[in-house]
C-alpha cells in the first residue's frame, strides 16, 4: 500500500521573511545625545522570502556566508523566532507556536552555545532531560548507551563539563540534544572550532544517526568537508535570498564556469602558452583552468599536439565553487 | 500535576549537585543573609534602651524575636530571579530554555528551593547563636503556629510569582537593574523588613496593607510572634491568595507577550 506520509515533506517553508529593526547612530557624543531624543531605525531583512521543503530522512546542507540568514532561518524553524511574514511547517506544527508536542520531536544544536550545566557532569544534565522529555527509563538507557558508543564518550559524561576539551564538550552537547530521539535535527555549525579528527568523528556520527533513525537534518557549516561528506543536497542563501537548491553536484555544474585539466607530459619543457591558463606546473605535471565550454576542444588539442602521458578533467574544489557563487551574487 | 513530580525530582538532584559544587560561596551567601537583620536588631535595641526599653508596642526582646523571624521568613521567601533575567536574555540562555517542552519557571523554582534547603544548614545554627545573644520572646497561640507554615508557603509563592513576572521586563529593556533598585527599596519598607510596620506612620501602614509586600514577609512574621488575631489571619490569607491570583495573571500575560517580543526581536 502506498502511504503519503513517508514522502510528504517534514519541513516546509514558504516565502519566509524576517526583518530586524536596527538602531542606527553615528559615533561621538553629539550623536549619542541626539539618539536619546529620536532614534533612527533601519529595517534589515535577514531572511528575505525563502521557500524550500525537506522530505523525511534528508540531510541538507544550508550554505551561505556569515550574515546570510542561516541561523535566523534555523531559529525560526525551531520556534525561537517569530517570522515577519511567510509560512513554515515542521512535522505538522507551526514552529513558532512552540507546542510541546513539536518541541519533543526536534533539536537545535548550536556549535557556539551550550545547554549542559558547566560545573557538574553531563550525565546529571542528561538525567534532567530524561525527566523533562519524559523518556521511559528503558528507552533512555538504550539511547544513552547508543550515543555513548557512537560518539565514543566513555567516561567523559561522568566528568564535570568544565574539565572537558572543546571537542569533548561538543560531543557531550550533541548526545544531550539527542536523548529524546528527535526526528528533526537543526545543526548550526556543529563542528565549529574542532580539530580535524573531531570534525570527522561528529560527521560520521551524524551520518550514522541519520541512517539508523531516518532523522531529517538541516545543517550549516563553514567546513565544506562536512557538507561533502553528509549532504547530497544543498540550499544556498545569500543576503537572505535563496540562490540555489539542488544536488551538490549540480551546484558545481551551474556555478563553476571552469574545469580543471591535469595533464602529464613527457616533455617537461613543452610550452603551453596560449593553450589555456596554467594554474600550476611541476615538472611534466601541469594543472590548467579552462572555461567549461572549451574543455573538449582544449583536451583534444592537448592530445593531438603534445606528448601526453596522462590526462584528467576535474571539477574545481567545492570551496572554490561556493566562493564563486557568493562573488557572482555580490556583483 | 503528578507528571511534574519526576521532573522536580530530577531538577532538585541537579540543583543540589550544582549548589554543592560551590560550598564556600554558599556559606558566604547564607551568612550575608544574617547581616541585615542582626544590624536592625542592634539598632532597634539601642533605640529601645534609650527610650526606657520600649518603642511603640515592641520591647527589646520583641525586636529580637521580630528580626529573628524576619531572617527566617526572608530567607525562605526571597528570590534572585530579577537579577538573573537580564543576563539570561542577553547571553541567549533563554533560547535553550525555550527549546524545551516545559515552562522555564519550574527550573527556577527547583533551583530556588534547593539553595534554601541547603543554606538552612548554615542559617539555623546562626539563628541559634543569635537567639542566645539577643534573647527573643515569642508568644504565639497554638493555632498561630499551625497557621505559620501555610502563610509562609503562600508568602513564598506570592513573592516568587511577583518577582518572576517583574523579571520579565528584561524582555523589553536590557537594563533591568534600575527597576530592581526601585522594587527592592519599596519592598524593604513596605514588607516590614527594616522595622515592624506598626512603628511606621499610620498612613504608611494603611498603604502597606494595600500593597502585596506586607503579605510576603510581615504577615507570617507577626503571626509567629503571636501578634495577630484569628480575624487578622483570615484577612491575611485572603490577601495572600488574592495577590497570588493577581501575580499569576500578570505572569501569564507578561510571559506570553514577552516571549512574543523575544522571538520577534531575536537574540
Amino acid at each position: 500500500m502506498l502511504t503519503l506520509a513517508s514522502t510528504s515533506p517534514v519541513i516546509q517553508v514558504h516565502d519566509l521573511r524576517k526583518v530586524y529593526q536596527v538602531h542606527e547612530r553615528e559615533a561621538g557624543m553629539r550623536a549619542s545625545l541626539r539618539s536619546l531624543l529620536s532614534r533612527k531605525t533601519r529595517d534589515v531583512a535577514a531572511v528575505d522570502g525563502i521557500s524550500f521543503s525537506l522530505t523525511p530522512g534528508e540531510v541538507v546542507g544550508f550554505l551561505g556566508p556569515n550574515g546570510a540568514g542561516k541561523t535566523t532561518t534555523l531559529k525560526m524553524l525551531s520556534g525561537l523566532l517569530h517570522p515577519t511574514s511567510g509560512e513554515g511547517n515542521v512535522l505538522g506544527h507551526i514552529p513558532w507556536q512552540r507546542e510541546k508536542a513539536f518541541l519533543r520531536q526536534i533539536t537545535l544544536v548550536m556549535g557556539n552555545r551550550q545547554q549542559l550545566a558547566w560545573d557538574i557532569p553531563a550525565i546529571d544534565s542528561y538525567d534532567l532531560n530524561q525527566a523533562i522529555y519524559r523518556i521511559p527509563p528503558a528507552d533512555y538507557r538504550r539511547t544513552l548507551a547508543e550515543l555513548v558508543d557512537l560518539l565514543d564518550l566513555g567516561d567523559l559524561i561522568k566528568k564535570p563539563v568544565r574539565n572537558l576539551s572543546l571537542g569533548e564538550r561538543m560531543k557531550c552537547e550533541i548526545a544531550g540534544s539527542l536523548l529524546h530521539r528527535p526526528s528533526v535535527m537543526f545543526l548550526d555549525e556543529p563542528t565549529i572550532g574542532l580539530d580535524v579528527t573531531m570534525q570527522r568523528r561528529i560527521r560520521t556520527f551524524i551520518a550514522e544517526y541519520n541512517r539508523r533513525h531516518n532523522a531529517t537534518v538541516l545543517l550549516t557549516s563553514h567546513y565544506m568537508a562536512d557538507v561533502e561528506a553528509l549532504c547530497k543536497r544543498v540550499i544556498v542563501i545569500h543576503h537572505g535570498r535563496l540562490l540555489f537548491d539542488g544536488d551538490l553536484a549540480d551546484l558545481v555544474q551551474r556555478f563553476s564556469p571552469h574545469k580543471t585539466i591535469i595533464v602529464e607530459l613527457e616533455d617537461e619543457t613543452a610550452p603551453l602558452d596560449g593553450v589555456a591558463e596554467v594554474v600550476e606546473r611541476e615538472g611534466g605535471r601541469v594543472m590548467l583552468r579552462v572555461p567549461k565550454a572549451a574543455t573538449a576542444q582544449v583536451t583534444a588539442g592537448l592530445l593531438a599536439h603534445y606528448p601526453v602521458v596522462d590526462l584528467t578533467v576535474e571539477d574545481p574544489p567545492i570551496e572554490e565553487v561556493i566562493e564563486q557563487v557568493f562573488a557572482q551574487e555580490s556583483l | 500535576m503528578s507528571e511534574m513530580i519526576p521532573i522536580y525530582r530530577a531538577h532538585f538532584k541537579r540543583s543540589f549537585a550544582l549548589e554543592l559544587q560551590y560550598r564556600a560561596s554558599l556559606v558566604i551567601w547564607a551568612l550575608s543573609a544574617l547581616v541585615e537583620p542582626v544590624l536592625y536588631v542592634a539598632v532597634w535595641r539601642t533605640v529601645a534602651l534609650a527610650q526606657g526599653g520600649q518603642v511603640g508596642d515592641y520591647d527589646v526582646s520583641d525586636f529580637a524575636a521580630y528580626f529573628l523571624a524576619v531572617l527566617l521568613v526572608s530567607h525562605l521567601t526571597f528570590s534572585w530571579i530579577m537579577w538573573e533575567y537580564e543576563f539570561r536574555i542577553r547571553e541567549g540562555l533563554l533560547s535553550q530554555a525555550l527549546l524545551r517542552p516545559i515552562h522555564p519557571i519550574h527550573s527556577d523554582i527547583a533551583d530556588n528551593l534547593a539553595y534554601k534547603l541547603i543554606a538552612l544548614v548554615v542559617l539555623l545554627p546562626a539563628m541559634v547563636v543569635m537567639a542566645l545573644l539577643f534573647r527573643p520572646t515569642f508568644h504565639p497561640q497554638p493555632w498561630a503556629l499551625v497557621a505559620f507554615l501555610p502563610t509562609l508557603a503562600l508568602a513564598f509563592v506570592l513573592r516568587f510569582l511577583f518577582e518572576w513576572a517583574l523579571a520579565l521586563s528584561a524582555f523589553w529593556t536590557t537594563r533591568i537593574g534600575a527597576i530592581n533598585q526601585v522594587y527592592f527599596f519599596v519592598l524593604v519598607f513596605m514588607s516590614g523588613r527594616i522595622s515592624p510596620l506598626s512603628l511606621l506612620p499610620p498612613p504608611i501602614q494603611t498603604l502597606a496593607s494595600f500593597l502585596p509586600f506586607r503579605w510576603m514577609l510581615a504577615f507570617p512574621v507577626e503571626l509567629v510572634l503571636g501578634r495577630l488575631t484569628p480575624t487578622d489571619l483570615w484577612l491575611g490569607l485572603a490577601a495572600q491568595l488574592g495577590w497570588i491570583a493577581v501575580a499569576l495573571g500578570l505572569l501569564t500575560v507578561v510571559w506570553r507577550f514577552g516571549v512574543r517580543q523575544y522571538t520577534g526581536v531575536g537574540s
